[in-house]
């Protein structure tokens, strides 16, 4: 075997590989524009306030389940609202079904296909895909735009087959673009085109204020976050007992393994 | 028949008699002195020691998890997304068993990476050790199979263009790979009659091979007694019992040690299944609560993060890296050749060489992008032979190892973390560089870590 010894300390050994990290991190960086789209409004879904999750429950099945089905959801799962079962089937169950069964939608998929170009998707766990912030903006993101079929456009999904569902409640918005300035001259995209502001002009007033359309919309948002994972709240209670239970069980463990280690030198 | 034994255990109590009789008729006491409380382990063992009991413990998790998973899953294209929600939901305490099994898929690699890394810190693959890290090393990969196979069964749209990528992979063999991708997936697209194969492979096939291998693992390392963080053989210097100067024996020590690390582990897995089941969409990804759909390929397909270092190196082999690639193999060839001292080896080398590199510019680079996917992982068997170093641990290896070896982790991370991102060109890039630092410090192995200077073991145990 061939090899010098050596004495020298090496924490040298970490340079190359520390400054390899930092470069190609910096290199990888993501570019904000091309991955991170459109800015989402903070949700601020709260699965615990039953409240806001019955509101939301009285949102959804008026505007909602017409068209989406919530398939994976029973509607004896809202008794867990706080709700009795005369308050479901009086309030919440439109279509004759029973308490046990599931949210399923009376529109066929056949026919919604024809009509918007693509069946609407199941609702059950779209917050689990989506994201709670992505469902809140989008909800709100409604605008009118006559070069689309619906008459109706997205901030936050360009060309959506989805009407506005709630625009009685929000109003109509159109879109307005004006070219930012800069000390009086207009500014470069840096795509050769011009740099422009996008704002929304409510043309038609809905019978929500702005605000209590938000709180609308986030209560929606809310329902379809909890009936995405209706055990959440039971994970996270259950959970912290677990922890208390292992936060001694590591107290007694170690101090079972230090006994037994005392006589190992 | 062997000749009858005096009885171990007291005859005048119940368990005595007990123990007496099974011994009289299986070797009990002989198997758990064996390989328990008779087995002596090195005193030394530090933090990095935890993985190998952890992984044990995880597979029991996963077995017994999946046991109750598979009561209510169904193997069916359209009623698998709904059985997984159905369990979620309805079923009792569904939501624990399936996070537990989705959470421990995660904790297994992790595991597994951090055990493997602790053969490496310490040279435990080294001589006499190659069958336990071979048997090792083929469990990783019945793992990453599992893994595969698994990750299909919740069909949602992750789960099923994932599964498409990688069995378009075998398509890229030349000649038989559409016969092939056929053949895997009982279909033209991943299908129905795929779903059910792959329920079959991930719930009795798999799991029968990943016990029998387990279970050589353990009796391999048996055999030749643990390496140590010193990287010394506690067995050559030995008491009047024949016992090694610096050992213990596992039970109770290192029964009641793990015990500690156990509940350590268990704390942080309980943290993320209750807190935070889908890890910001690296455990769960958010597009596999979309259900599967055959006629709308996702923008972005990511692979879960425990195979995306292997997946950054198949995007990272393209056209223009063949170049390098040939000058590598090129160097690595001739480098191979002047140790050798039979001429035909040499003339065996160069041909090869030459077939391979004359192949990098014929085949296309997907090709070679799946067989340098599959050499970063199969890489790993070679270890105890390119390691040419004449001391096994970290701690009196010289400089160069110990970069090689940082060096390797930094670029395993980095390839890790591009995986899961859509690739750019400044990324592919640095995929590239990656790509060649991985294979560098396996490669090029055999030449470095002769060269390199090193400190003498010392002769018993430190600390």
């Amino acid at each position: 075997m061939s090899g010098r010894l050596f004495t020298r300390s090496f924490s040298h050994s970490i340079v190359a590989p520390l400054a390899m990290l930092v470069v190609a991190f910096a290199l990888a960086a993501p570019s904000k524009a091309a991955e991170t789209g459109p800015a989402l409004d903070p949700a601020n879904a709260d699965v615990g306030n039953v409240a806001s999750l019955q509101s939301g429950a009285r949102t959804f099945v008026n505007y909602c389940l017409s068209c989406h089905g919530a398939g994976l959801v029973r509607y004896n799962t809202l008794l867990e609202l706080g709700l009795t079962d005369t308050q479901v089937q009086d309030n919440l169950i439109f279509t004759g079904e029973k308490i046990g069964e599931y949210m399923r939608t009376a529109m066929p998929a056949r026919d919604a296909k024809e009509w918007f170009g693509v069946a609407p998707p199941d609702l059950s766990v779209i917050a689990r895909s989506r994201g709670a912030d992505w469902l809140y903006t989008y909800l709100r993101g409604f605008y009118r735009d006559p070069a689309t079929i619906t008459g109706w456009n997205n901030t936050v999904y360009p060309n959506v087959a989805m009407p506005h569902v709630l625009w009685k409640l929000q109003g109509e918005r159109v879109r307005k673009e004006a070219p930012v300035m800069r000390d009086g001259k207009e500014v470069d995209d840096g795509h050769g085109g011009v740099l422009k502001s996008v704002t929304f002009e409510t043309v038609r007033p809905g019978t929500q204020s702005v605000a209590e359309y938000d709180r609308t919309v986030r209560d929606l948002v809310n329902f379809l976050v909890w009936i995405g994972e209706p055990a959440v709240e039971k994970r996270k209670q259950l959970g912290v007992f677990v922890l208390i239970a292992l936060g001694i069980l590591i107290a007694l463990s170690y101090l079972l393994y230090k006994e037994y280690w005392k006589d190992v030198h | 028949m062997a000749e009858a034994k005096a009885p171990a255990y007291d005859e005048s109590s119940l368990l005595g008699r007990t123990l007496n009789w099974i011994d009289a008729r299986f070797p009990l006491t002989v198997l758990w002195n064996s390989q328990v409380a008779e087995y002596y382990a090195p005193k030394n063992f530090n933090f990095w020691y935890f993985f190998g009991s952890l992984a044990l413990l995880v597979l029991v998790i996963q077995i017994l998890t999946g046991i109750f998973l598979t009561m209510h899953y169904k193997p069916d294209a359209l009623l698998a997304f709904a059985s997984v929600e159905y369990i979620m939901r309805e079923v009792p305490w569904g939501w624990l068993i399936r996070y537990m099994h989705s959470t421990g898929a995660s904790a297994f690699f992790v595991v597994v990476y951090l055990h493997m890394f602790r053969a490496m810190l310490y040279g435990s693959y080294r001589k006499p050790r190659e069958l336990t890290w071979i048997f090792g090393c083929l469990i990783f990969l019945c793992l990453m199979a599992e893994g595969f196979f698994g990750y299909l069964l919740p069909w949602g749209q992750m789960s099923y263009w994932g599964a498409q990528v990688i069995v378009n992979l075998f398509g890229a063999i030349p000649i038989v790979g559409e016969d092939l991708a056929i053949w895997i997936r009982g279909d033209y697209v991943v299908s129905d009659s795929t779903l059910n194969r792959f329920f079959a492979m991930h719930v009795i096939a798999v799991p029968l091979v990943l016990l029998g291998l387990v279970a050589a693992h353990l009796i391999a390392l048996h055999e030749t007694g643990s390496n140590n963080p010193d990287g010394v053989e506690i067995k050559k210097l030995k008491d009047a019992r024949g016992i090694p100067l610096d050992a213990i024996p596992f039970h109770p020590y290192y029964t009641v040690k793990d015990i500690f690390g156990v509940m350590v582990f268990l704390l942080v897995f309980a943290i993320i299944m209750f807190f935070a089941p889908e890890m910001g969409g690296y455990f769960l990804e958010y597009n596999n609560f979309i259900p599967a759909d055959p006629l709308k390929t996702p923008a972005h397909i990511a692979p879960v993060w425990y195979f995306t270092p292997y997946y950054s190196v198949l995007r990272a082999t393209t056209d223009n890296i063949m170049w390098v690639m040939a000058i590598g193999t090129a160097v690595l060839a001739i480098m191979t050749m002047l140790r050798l001292r039979s001429s035909s080896l040499r003339i065996a080398t160069a041909v090869a060489a030459l077939v391979v590199i004359v192949g990098y510019f014929t085949l296309d680079a997907k090709v070679w992008g799946v067989v340098f996917m599959g050499v970063s992982v199969m890489v790993f068997f070679a270890l105890p032979w390119l390691d040419q170093s004449p001391v096994k641990s970290i701690r009196y290896r010289g400089p160069i190892y110990r970069t090689a070896l940082a060096l390797f982790v930094v670029s395993f991370i980095i390839l890790g973390y591009l995986g899961v991102l859509a690739p750019t060109a400044g990324r592919t890039l640095v995929a590239q560089i990656c790509m060649l630092v991985y294979f560098g410090f396996f490669f090029l192995m055999p030449w470095y870590s002769r060269w390199d200077s090193y400190r003498p073991e010392p002769e018993r145990v430190t600390k």
